[in-house]
């Protein structure tokens, strides 16, 4: 326990992680020096994790504004109008620290927190997505074989966590995405995206209104755990001795969450409540000023009237807890009864805790005497904000050993079959089987059995596509480039389900603020994300930033996950990506249209191959440029592929990313990680680049499809009107996978020996602890 | 005909089965909360999955201690139909209202995708509508489905015929191979001996719309519509009888 008369030095400040400057500015805002509880609580709220203090003059050059959005960033989570009087809720954000320290707990109580901020508005969660990035989990990829061992035992703990919590909870994890490089092998990425839907007229938000209306604590009682969470877990870099941090992490339980989001609805359906925030980073601190904040009132609570599950806590203890799955609702003076009610009919703690106040102070009381007094929106809005310093990186002082390509008429089927076991390329169906990826009935694209998840909201007949895609080597190589590939590929896979792109949420994680190249390349990537959510009409409506992913000096590779939203209109058009019928026309649809046929010139064919996943898994280069983006073509790919889909005219549409246009053949042929059959391909394709590019180069703006052969003509004319490259390839086959370049054969093998490599992998690795 | 859809702390296919019988089949349907021991006006109770009182202890543990059970096994006592849905069906072991009794998957692991059952029985009021040997295939979402009992008991629930699915392949062939959970002698659903009470892991209410990749599981689903039909029938048919003398 923390003496609440022990006396607040400038020292004591720093070891809270407050700066003197920032001290300085505390006892500004307070006109005396704070005590104790003050200081934690000012520490906590202005610390990077809750303030954004590196990143917002960065955050304002994102486009957050459409005709389609309800709500923009500041809120519990993004909202945006899908029709119909209906509106969907949806934001990513990070667990990482947490993640790294306690692997189960920690990626469940991630998702537990992000699945709070979507209830929070009122809607009712749909589907949770992850982007997961972990160390290598193979030998030879450049990690020992301890940190191979201890990458399997994170990875499975993680996927055990963010299974047990969404399971249990009853929202269906319909998928993600997963990669594995040497950087995040002491910094893991665990990054949780959730949807929900609500009716536009039954929103709540979070703004404590209406002087002497109580402010009502609900959910788990508060106890020591996850303390500092915010401040000194997520917002500090990791040394030897941070699994000492293992007290910061929080404990789930995704049964509490249930009874409280059944709770919470039924509440908000009372028509009592007035606003409603959840209690996740800094708890009970952030709750409580940022409601009165951003209502314009005060808030006065007595902390001796918090449920609380351990004795003698300290106000210091109860105020920076992070408990899991509590609410602070703000409801109608007088019918505070109708919702202590709904609580208990589902047996919660629900306790009137305070009120709301005039005058703008969060008031903190312990049995009555006054233990902090704070201006609720100094706090809140304007902690510190930093214009850190950017500098671009140095550059290597040799030059960088790119691809050299194999000659012409290598034959490339071994390689092939090596790049389809590549852990990021494998079948994820290890960790897709331990999510209950369908309850709620609506999953009609699962996990691995289309380019994006699509999840139908009943009661409309619309379907809701949700993809999430990050490339971390692609923005380490080239930060404003990579991002803008990650906002185009999530676009992309949402039309390959058919769906219209509505609008984005994204996860920034980056190493330390504190470092000028860091700083470089965040900025480059908000101006690449920017440019990219602009001109394909995606604006984003919230998110998170994790910086401080650093472990004893070694910064991850600039991550931004994005995750896009898209609509379908009608969900029986939704679109798979498996082959469905032999004899089916293979085509490759190319938003560069004409341009495409031109060829570039060799050294600039080998600078991008060598940022590829080929060269990374075959050659162990990773080097060079990402592909050039061309958004006009991303565009024009986007369109047809929507028009395509409500058509009806396709049998199935993949786009082509990691492994290129071999791997993009290939899995349309495995189908799905749970397929009990495959089909193969027959195709022949011409060329004057090297075979290995052809095949396996990552160029965006481009997808494979197929279609009866009756459907033909008419999927050409629609290629025609949208002025988009269609070239046909082959034919879908039964038996054997055969690609010919320039008249030669470069793989050819029995389709079930390329799914068992594709297939098996990812167990192997993982069994093999 | 009206179906009852008990509703635990924890349950969560509460409402996707509800879909399936009100908007799928368009059936009358109403929840039943767990302090209820009201039950009356129901014709068939169905116990959904999910993960009842947090499934704390053991799968099903608390749940049987709750007011609805004592009704519901008055209403089981007394012939009416009840099927339990993975949790549920783990509910009604815990509660006696079926023999064995659920172990860890043999995996350790939770396992959430399509498998192949095969109906062993269709003289049943769960499975009247399928044809012998019919493979379904249906999801299945559990942690603890590896369905285990005594040796007497097994056989005993083979003689009886009250195995009602076992895992199959796709072509109905039984082996290791596709049996998701170690499940003793590829059990994946069985019957009381009075054969009005009956539980499985998979989850029929998850495949009732070909949207969604199967709608095989409509098969119990219709009947036990068809079995409540037929009983409906049968006592109009005996109350006319009773009043018109031969």
């Amino acid at each position: 326990m923390i003496d609440t008369e022990i006396c607040v030095t400038p020292t004591l400040a720093a070891e809270h992680g407050l700066s003197l400057d920032e001290y300085a500015r505390v006892q500004k805002i307070l006109g005396r020096d704070p005590n104790i509880t003050e200081l934690g609580i000012f520490s906590v709220m202005w610390s990077e994790h809750c303030s954004y203090k590196s990143s917002k003059v960065h955050l304002k050059r994102l486009p957050t504004k459409g005709p389609q959005v309800v709500q923009g960033p500041g809120e519990n989570a993004g909202v945006v109008d899908i029709g119909s009087g209906w509106v969907a809720a949806f934001k990513i954000e990070s667990h990482n620290h947490p993640s790294f320290v306690e692997p189960f707990q920690g990626a469940a109580t991630g998702v537990g927190g992000i699945l709070r901020d979507i209830f929070t508005m009122g809607a009712r969660p749909i589907a949770v997505l992850d982007s997961l990035r972990f160390g290598p989990i193979t030998e030879g990829q450049g990690a020992t074989s301890a940190e191979v061992s201890r990458n399997r035992r994170i990875v499975d703990g993680v996927v055990r966590g963010i299974g047990f919590y969404g399971n249990c909870f009853g929202v269906p994890t319909v998928g993600g995405e997963v990669a594995f490089e040497p950087c995040y092998s002491a910094n893991p990425l665990v990054n949780a995206l959730a949807l929900g839907v609500a009716r536009r007229d039954e929103l709540f938000f979070a703004r404590a209104r209406g002087v002497d209306n109580p402010v009502i604590y609900v959910g788990a009682k508060t106890g020591r755990d996850g303390i500092h969470g915010a401040s000194l877990l997520a917002s500090a870099e990791f040394t030897e001795e941070s699994q000492q941090k293992r007290p910061n992490v929080q404990v789930g339980d995704p049964f509490l969450e249930k009874l409280l989001l059944e709770a919470c609805l039924e509440a908000m359906h009372t028509g009592a409540v007035v606003a409603i925030q959840d209690m996740g980073a800094a708890g009970l601190t952030c709750s409580t000023c940022e409601m009165a904040s951003r209502g314009s009132t005060g808030i006065e609570i007595d902390l001796a009237l918090v449920p609380q599950r351990e004795t003698g806590m300290s106000p210091y203890e109860i105020m920076l807890s992070e408990s899991q799955e509590r609410m602070l609702l703000v409801a109608e003076r007088g019918r505070e009864e109708e919702v202590l009610c709904v609580f208990r009919k589902w047996e919660l703690d629900a306790v009137v805790i305070g009120r709301v106040t005039s005058g703008g102070l969060l008031r903190v009381l312990d049995h009555g005497r006054l233990v902090a007094e704070i201006p609720a929106h100094p706090l809140a809005e304007e902690g510190p904000v930093y214009s850190r310093p950017l500098a671009p990186p140095a550059k290597p002082s040799r030059a960088e050993t790119l691809v050299a390509f194999a000659p012409q008429g290598t034959n490339l089927t071994e390689n092939f079959a090596k790049l389809l076991a590549a852990p990021a390329i494998a079948s994820k169906r290890w960790i897709v089987q331990q999510y209950d990826h369908m309850v709620r009935t609506n999953t009609v694209v699962a996990p691995g059995a289309g380019d994006a998840a699509l999840v139908r909201v009943k009661d409309t007949g619309r379907g809701l596509a949700l993809a999430v895609d990050g490339n971390g080597r692609w923005c380490h190589l080239e930060p404003r480039l990579g991002a803008m590939h990650a906002v185009a590929e999530a676009a992309r896979n949402v039309a390959c389900v058919g769906a219209r792109p509505l609008a984005a949420t994204n996860c920034l994680n980056f190493g330390n603020p504190e470092k000028p190249e860091i700083m470089w390349q965040f900025s480059e990537v908000i101006d690449g994300m920017g440019e990219a959510c602009r001109a394909l009409g995606v604006p984003i409506t919230g998110g998170n930033v994790s910086f401080y992913n650093e472990t004893l000096g070694h910064a991850i590779y600039p991550t931004p996950a994005i995750g896009v939203l898209g609509i379908l209109d009608d969900d029986s058009h939704a679109l798979h990506m498996g082959f469905r019928a032999p004899g089916d026309a293979i085509l490759l649809l190319d938003g560069a249209g004409a341009a495409a046929a031109e060829a570039a010139a060799p050294a600039d064919l080998e600078r991008e191959f060598s940022s590829s996943e080929y060269a990374r898994t075959i050659r162990s280069i990773v080097a060079g440029t990402p592909p050039a983006i061309d958004f006009a073509a991303e565009k024009r790919l986007i369109d047809s592929l929507t028009a395509l889909a409500v058509m009806g005219l396709l049998h199935s549409a993949h786009d082509l990313s990691d492994g290129g246009l071999a791997v993009a053949l290939a899995e349309s042929g495995f189908a799905s990680f749970f397929a009990t059959e495959s089909l193969g391909a027959h195709v022949a394709l011409q060329g004057t680049e090297p075979a290995e590019w052809a095949l396996f180069g990552e160029r965006g703006a481009r997808a494979v499809v197929t279609a009866p052969q009756a459907a033909l003509a008419a999927v050409e004319q629609i290629a025609a009107q949208y002025q988009l490259g269609l070239r046909k390839l082959g034919t879908v086959t039964q038996g054997i996978f055969r690609i010919e370049y320039n008249g030669r054969e470069v793989v050819s093998s029995p389709v079930a020996r390329l799914r068992a490599s594709w297939a098996d992998s990812l167990e192997q690795a993982l069994a093999a602890r | 005909m009206k179906f009852g859809v008990v509703v635990f702390p924890g349950s969560n296919c509460d409402h996707d089965t509800h879909h399936a019988l009100a908007t799928v089949l368009g059936r009358p349907v109403d929840f039943i909360w767990h302090q209820s021991e009201d039950i009356a006006g129901f014709d068939a109770i169905i116990l959904p999955g999910g993960f009842a009182y947090g499934d704390y202890l053991r799968t099903g543990a608390i749940a049987r201690f709750s007011p609805v059970m004592r009704a519901v096994t008055k209403f089981a006592k007394s012939g009416g139909l009840v099927l339990g849905i993975c949790n549920g069906f783990q509910v009604l072991l815990e509660s006696g209202l079926l023999p064995g009794a659920v172990l860890r998957n043999a995996g350790l692991r939770f396992v959430c995708r399509h498998v192949y059952i095969r109906v062993e029985h269709t003289d049943t009021p769960f499975t009247r509508a399928a044809r012998p040997g019919q493979v379904l295939k249906i999801p299945i979402a559990h942690s603890d489905g590896n369905y285990f009992c005594d040796d007497a008991t097994l056989h005993d629930l083979e003689r009886n015929g009250q195995i009602l699915f076992r895992y199959v392949s796709p072509d109905g062939r039984e082996s290791a191979e596709w049996n998701p959970n170690g499940a003793l002698s590829n059990i994946a659903g069985v019957i009381n001996h009075e054969r009005n009470v009956a539980g499985l892991m998979p989850h029929p209410e998850r495949a009732a719309e070909s949207l969604l990749d199967s709608a095989d599981g409509l098969v119990i689903l219709r009947s036990m519509i068809d079995s409540l039909a037929r009983r409906e029938s049968q006592s109009v048919g005996a109350s006319v009888a009773e009043r018109v003398p031969a």
